[in-house]
């Protein structure tokens, strides 16, 4: 196993996919708006670690400049989604997804 | 010389455009002075380019437009004149303009005057461009084109629905006959190739193509099934009679001096291919005698003062087949020119005696209108006399020379010819007599409202009585022309297109026919006037009318409703079943039981859609999980 900084690779694997699960679990189990997105924001960080992770690992920062991509283009997603869910509270009065069923038949 | 060919149908199409798009923005006198000039000035164009042809024989073909080309078919928009159309444009645009004249005075009243005026021009627009057209297609264009305005002006007063209903009948007899005018255009085009009238009719052409006499003949039978729907001969002629619903000047321009005659001159037109086939010639005379007898026969009866006029006019137009039948085609031309006259001033003058009488037309309650109505009176007698055939005025000549046509060619022809004359003669004078002479029948009011029309009205009556009366003279038979040094200068312009008539009569016969039937004739008027004048007779109310010849022929013989239970109710039924047993169950079965189909399956497949996030979520999970586990 090699080593990365003294911690091997397989650990930031474990993590991320640890962090992945824990995000996709809260997107799936979880009622309230916020909380889903905020997992989603945590799936996508998972990824990120991975990305920089094997970056470092084989020494080509190509990877890093796609997190920087991804970072930049996830606080873009932030501010949408947040004035989203924002006008969804004042419109609904609740940010609970299981009242929010709209759009069903 | 081209560009006033051109010039004669646009006139009154630019007339019409201005009214018809101005419509509200124009004073209806604008509006007729409009209507009026532009008819106008294509009867003064006309007179140039007949002026011309009158000098020089020379037929001129002129090119619009080219219109359609496609592979070996070849179809211009082209005008041809020669002396055939141009003397159908004097008599349209003539007796056109006149009738125009007057319309002012007779639909000042009217809110829809703006768009009788543009129909009218309308008319004369299309009628032009029929008897102007160097192929049957261009012809095809001004036949569908009159057909088109006879519907509206027939049902012009269309908030009455019987008006709509005799214009529907009107458009669906015609539509009837140009099925025929079409089959024999197609038929034309894939035998010879060509629709032009001067490749098809130049000297030997169908004479040396290979196609068979049958084919030929079954053209010729084509296009006469076209002009009996358009000339109302039997079995289409019942929608003529029908036709008086609409105004009366309609009547007297489109439905008795042209339009009506478009028949004769499609078949006058296409002589040549008619002379080949001697089948189709003998039906046109059996066809013409028949409906020549059945119109006079019901004229006898009718009391309708309009009616009357159409069944004259049916039975006139039947006199006309008659000569087209037997090959007297300049015979025919020369009625269709004088019956012009003297019809449009009949029909006119009956809408002077209809405008006096606040809209009555029932003859019953007229009578005594020679004092309140000199100028109609005396123009309407010289319109009687002229239709009865007294000599000199133009009808005895027309008729005279059918009639002696027809002895030269079948005696039984003539015969029954001479009868169709004599009912003529009767039934226009008990018309006469009934309306103008006697006693006034009506009520008191009428009686108070009886006015003679004014001058833009007479006007046009007096015009066309010094036409009926002298209109004559330009086609005089040969043998009363040679003793007085006069010419027959209607055969001779129209020999070029027409050839002579090749039956010849001794003089001495023909001059015993003429004394013959004007002696009957003179005879029938008497009696007429002995049995209308001097007995007072009138015909009774239709509830106590006796002898049921005269039930059944005032009934017309129930010819439409016999057209009803044969045609149009079985039609009816065929139609219901059609709808209830087919097209409900089958064609809208299968269109619906589609939408059914899909919405059930939606109904099953929407259910799926929760709106609950989460779901969503753990699908979309679940099937990228899928997906590894598939690719991998």
């Amino acid at each position: 196993m090699q080593n990365l900084h003294g911690i091997p690779i397989n650990y930031y694997v474990i993590l991320s996919t640890a962090l992945f699960c824990v995000g996709a679990l809260g997107v799936m189990l979880r009622r309230n708006a916020i909380i889903i997105f905020m997992c989603v924001e945590l799936m996508l960080n998972a990824v990120n670690l991975l990305l920089v992770a094997f970056s470092s690992y084989f020494g080509d920062s190509q990877a890093q400049v796609f997190v920087f991509f991804i970072m930049a283009v996830a606080a873009a997603e932030v501010a949408v989604g947040l004035a989203i869910l924002i006008m969804i509270f004042r419109n609904a009065g609740t940010s609970d997804t299981d009242v929010l069923t709209k759009l069903k038949w | 010389m081209e560009q006033l060919v051109k010039l004669i149908p646009l006139f009154p199409l630019i007339s019409f455009a201005i009214i018809a798009l101005m419509n509200r923005r124009l004073s209806k006198p604008q509006a007729a002075v409009i209507a009026c000039i532009g008819v106008l000035l294509s009867f003064i164009d006309s007179a140039v380019v007949f002026q011309s042809q009158l000098q020089s024989f020379h037929p001129v073909e002129v090119k619009v437009f080219d219109w359609i080309i496609a592979g070996n078919f070849n179809a211009s928009f082209s005008f041809l004149v020669d002396p055939l159309s141009s003397i159908f444009l004097m008599v349209i645009t003539g007796v056109g303009f006149l009738i125009h004249l007057f319309s002012v005075g007779y639909m000042k009243d009217d809110d829809g005057m703006r768009r009788f005026f543009a129909y009218l021009n309308l008319f004369i627009f299309f009628m032009l461009v029929l008897v102007l057209g160097n192929n049957f297609l261009v012809m095809f264009i001004g036949w569908e084109g009159v057909g088109f305005c006879s519907f509206m002006l027939i049902g012009f007063w269309y908030k009455d629905n019987k008006n709509n209903d005799a214009a529907k009948k009107a458009f669906v007899m015609n539509r009837i006959g140009d099925l025929g005018f079409l089959i024999a255009m197609c038929l034309i085009f894939f035998n010879f190739g060509s629709l032009n009238y001067s490749t098809l009719f130049s000297p030997g052409f169908l004479a040396e193509s290979s196609v068979s006499t049958e084919t030929l003949t079954l053209i010729t039978f084509c296009l006469f099934v076209g002009a009996m729907g358009k000339s109302a001969q039997i079995p289409l002629y019942t929608w003529l009679p029908d036709a008086m619903a609409g105004p009366t000047p309609v009547s007297a321009l489109i439905h008795a001096a042209t339009m009506v005659t478009a028949g004769i001159y499609m078949v006058a037109r296409t002589n040549v291919m008619f002379s080949l086939t001697p089948d189709t010639m003998t039906l046109v005379s059996i066809i013409g005698i028949a409906t020549a007898l059945l119109g006079a026969v019901i004229g006898l009866f009718q009391n309708d003062i309009k009616k009357v006029l159409a069944y004259s006019t049916v039975s006139q137009l039947g006199l006309m087949f008659v000569a087209l039948g037997v090959g007297a085609y300049t015979a025919a031309v020369f009625h269709v020119v004088t019956h012009a006259f003297f019809k449009a001033l009949l029909f006119l003058g009956s809408g002077s005696v209809i405008h006096a009488m606040g809209g009555e037309q029932d003859i019953r309650v007229m009578g005594g209108l020679k004092k309140k109505l000199p100028i109609t009176y005396l123009t309407f007698l010289i319109g009687t006399l002229a239709i009865s055939g007294i000599p000199p005025l133009a009808g005895f000549f027309s008729k005279d020379q059918i009639l002696s046509e027809a002895f030269a060619h079948n005696k039984i022809l003539f015969a029954l010819g001479l009868l169709v004359s004599l009912m003529t003669a009767f039934y226009m004078f008990r018309l006469f007599f009934l309306t103008f002479h006697g006693s006034f029948r009506g009520t008191h009011d009428q009686e108070h409202h009886l006015h003679e029309s004014p001058m833009n009205m007479t006007l046009p009556l007096i015009v066309l009585a010094v036409c009926a009366a002298f209109a004559g003279f330009i086609g005089v038979p040969h043998v009363i022309g040679e003793g007085l040094g006069l010419h027959n200068l209607f055969e001779s312009y129209l020999s070029p297109v027409l050839g002579v008539s090749s039956s010849h009569i001794e003089a001495s016969v023909e001059w015993m026919l003429m004394g013959l039937t004007t002696v009957l004739i003179v005879m029938v008027i008497l009696y007429a006037r002995h049995l209308f004048v001097s007995k007072n007779y009138v015909p009774e109310s239709d509830s106590h009318m006796k002898g049921s010849f005269k039930k059944l022929a005032y009934g017309k013989f129930y010819v439409d409703e016999f057209y009803n239970k044969v045609f149009t109710q079985p039609l009816d039924k065929i139609s219901l079943f059609l709808e209830k047993g087919i097209d409900i169950p089958v064609i809208d079965g299968m269109v619906r039981g589609i939408g059914k189909l899909t919405q059930g399956l939606a109904s099953i497949a929407r259910k799926i859609q929760t709106g609950n996030t989460g779901y969503y979520a753990i699908a979309f999970v679940f099937a990228i999980l899928l997906l590894f586990i598939f690719f991998i």
